[in-house]
């Protein structure tokens, strides 16, 4: 017996070269009689994995809704994969898999028989829909339990059966709200192993939802930021993340190391701080500085533990901007 | 599942497992009709707890076998007994068969109509429906179907072993093979009936339990009230009154119809003897259905997703 690894080409260009935009949206507007759920938002999705951040109320949801043309918007425009949202609902849906955030499953119905029948509903014929449920729920990591009622399942598999369904008919997109909610770490972990691995091997474009941030720059290509309804900021995530200048600096010995090491940098001519509980950071001024920090810790008797660059996080976007001072881009 | 390479000329190991990763699909997706189609068959199969779980099966199958057993009966009297006691026609005729197995149908109907609708509402599973390019008008048409077509399983099924029996039987068959498709027609009369009120008594709540009570209740007591204002009227002798009664229960509507349509034996003391009141009986089934069709596609036209 052998096992012989076969991999398409990964990546999602292989399976849409040349698409201009995954979803495209100019000056869409939701009102509700009495909130804006979303306000004159241009925002423009490629392939890969694209995150969609803001906290509870940002308008995510809604976003979600009108782009399967579910609820329709106020005022602008919106096309997924090249279709209109206000005119092409129905064949954006048989492209798209839309994985929702609330409970959506039967109790009294196995995720197997349910996955089909979903499979089936988006035109796929029942042998078909067999193969490919099988096939998803194996790569979701729903194994024998998938013959057993949803009743009974965990928080863990239930989210991984409603990923399934999302996937069964191979969609072009699949919108993911809010697929860690209610995980438990590890299970988070795999979650989001699974939305990344969506988005470069399977070669499905993904728009995943998370008020978490920290979750989304792990796994995303790009990352849209919304507040209260307005767009804060859209770039790839590589923009967020560019290094600050700055060194991470941890050392240990002694039980006040920190604050021993930090004095003596500060001594020795250096800008340090100290951040997060035991470490601290320093500012590079040019390339004698990882030198300086190395002696200083030497000369201190001190073990070295980390020095790495310190980079920017998604959340220094909103300290940044500041609850106040948020402005459309 | 991937066949494994077939290698020519080497008959050693020849089984080989292929990790080959996701696999996008390339097959043929079907229209709405075959869409529509795939989701009424799913909804039957359903309606009698195949495809759920087994505790699910345990009520519907029941049911259908106690529907079955009087027929069963009334046949096996029919063919031993038929010189002994002198008869030349069923029992029970055809058209009173569902009345005399009302509570039966009830139940079904009271049970399978929420598991069928109020489910998809209360466990939120519509959303996944209108994630998919099908349209919500088509979701409550099919859903309405399949639970018609179940009932109508239910409620026919019997009647074709009577109709089978009666053959054996050597009853004449060209009056069977008469009485039996309009019996048959009624039957799927019924099921219409029945399946439209109940779902929309299902659809106005997302409890099961709820829902199961309401309807039921709705159909027993329409009928018990019917019944006992008919026995009433046809003891004061003022059937007229029984006649109009008989048109607020879905049974005693469905019998008097094939009074009045086919020339059916009545089940009911009053049937309608007039051919305004059959008109009446007539526009009163249409109405009901239509009208609980259009409850239906109002209540879900208000689901959001």
């Amino acid at each position: 017996m052998q096992i012989r690894r076969e991999r398409r080409v990964p990546g999602p260009l292989n399976r849409y070269l040349g698409a201009v935009g995954v979803i495209e949206t100019a000056g869409l507007t939701k009102q509700y009689p009495r909130v804006t759920a979303l306000d004159q938002l241009d925002v423009s999705v490629g392939d890969g994995v694209t995150g969609l951040v803001g906290a509870n109320g940002a308008g995510k949801s809604t976003l979600i809704k009108i782009l399967l043309g579910l609820i329709p918007a106020s005022s602008g425009t919106a096309h997924v994969l090249g279709h209109d949202v206000a005119a092409e609902g129905a064949r954006i849906r048989a492209l798209v898999g839309y994985m929702p955030e609330h409970d959506c499953l039967p109790a009294d119905v196995s995720a197997s028989d349910l996955v089909v029948h979903m499979g089936q509903m988006s035109g796929l014929p029942y042998p078909a829909a067999r193969e490919r449920a099988s096939d998803v729920l194996r790569h979701v990591g729903l194994a024998e339990e998938r013959y057993r009622p949803m009743g009974g399942y965990s928080t863990g598999m239930k989210q991984r059966a409603k990923l399934a369904q999302a996937l069964v008919h191979d969609p072009r997109l699949v919108l993911l709200d809010e697929p860690t909610n209610g995980l438990d770490p590890s299970s988070r972990d795999d979650m989001l192993a699974l939305v990344r691995r969506i988005g470069t091997e399977f070669g499905i474009a993904v728009l995943v939802t998370s008020h978490l941030l920290g979750e989304l720059e792990r796994i995303s290509d790009h990352v849209v930021v919304l507040d209260s309804g307005r767009l804060l900021r859209s770039s790839a995530t590589t923009d967020f993340l560019h290094t600050t200048g700055n060194l991470l600096i941890e050392v240990q010995g002694r039980t006040d190391a920190d604050t021993v090491l930090g004095q003596a940098l500060v001594d020795a001519g250096l800008r340090a701080w100290p951040v997060d509980g035991h470490m601290i950071e320093v500012e590079v001024r040019d390339e004698t500085t990882r030198d300086v920090v190395r002696d200083v810790t030497a000369d201190l008797g001190l073990g070295l533990v980390r020095m790495q660059e310190r980079h920017h996080r998604i959340e220094d976007v909103f300290r940044e901007g500041g609850a106040g001072s948020v402005q459309p881009v | 599942m991937s066949s494994p390479s077939e290698r020519p000329g080497t008959a050693a190991p020849s089984a080989v497992i292929h990790d080959i990763g996701y696999r996008p699909y390339a097959g043929p997706r079907l229209g709405e009709g075959a869409v529509a189609r795939s989701f009424f068959v799913t909804g039957l199969r359903n309606c009698f707890g195949l495809g759920r779980s087994g505790r699910s099966k345990i009520l519907p199958m029941g049911l259908l076998g106690l529907m079955l057993l009087p027929a069963l009966i009334l046949v096996g009297v029919l063919v031993q007994a038929r010189t002994l006691l002198g008869l030349d026609e069923h029992i029970v005729a055809y058209s009173t068969y569902p009345i005399t197995t009302q509570l039966l149908i009830s139940v079904f109907v009271a049970s399978q109509a929420p598991a069928l609708i109020s489910r998809d509402l209360r466990f939120r599973t519509i959303t996944l429906y209108l994630a998919r390019p099908g349209r919500r008008t088509t979701y409550v048409l099919v859903r309405l179907a399949s639970l018609t077509a179940a009932t109508a399983l239910l409620i026919a099924a019997p009647l074709l072993l009577l109709y089978v029996g009666g053959l054996l039987a050597d009853l004449p068959l060209g009056r069977e093979t008469e009485r039996f498709l309009a019996a048959l027609v009624g039957a799927v009369l019924l099921a219409v009936c029945l399946s439209c009120l109940a779902a929309v008594v299902s659809a106005l709540t997302i409890r099961r339990g709820l829902a199961v009570a309401a309807v039921i209740v709705v159909l027993l007591v329409s009928y018990t009230v019917v019944t006992t204002i008919q026995g009433i009227s046809t003891e004061s002798g003022n059937e007229t009154v029984g006649e109009v009664a008989g048109l607020f229960s879905p049974y005693t509507l469905i019998n008097g119809l094939q009074v009045f349509l086919f020339d059916s034996p009545a089940a009911t003391p009053t049937p309608p003897t007039s051919d305004a009141i059959g008109v009446a009986y007539l526009v009163a089934t249409v109405v009901t259905v239509l009208g609980a069709v259009g409850a239906m596609l109002a209540r879900f036209r208000r689901v959001s997703a």
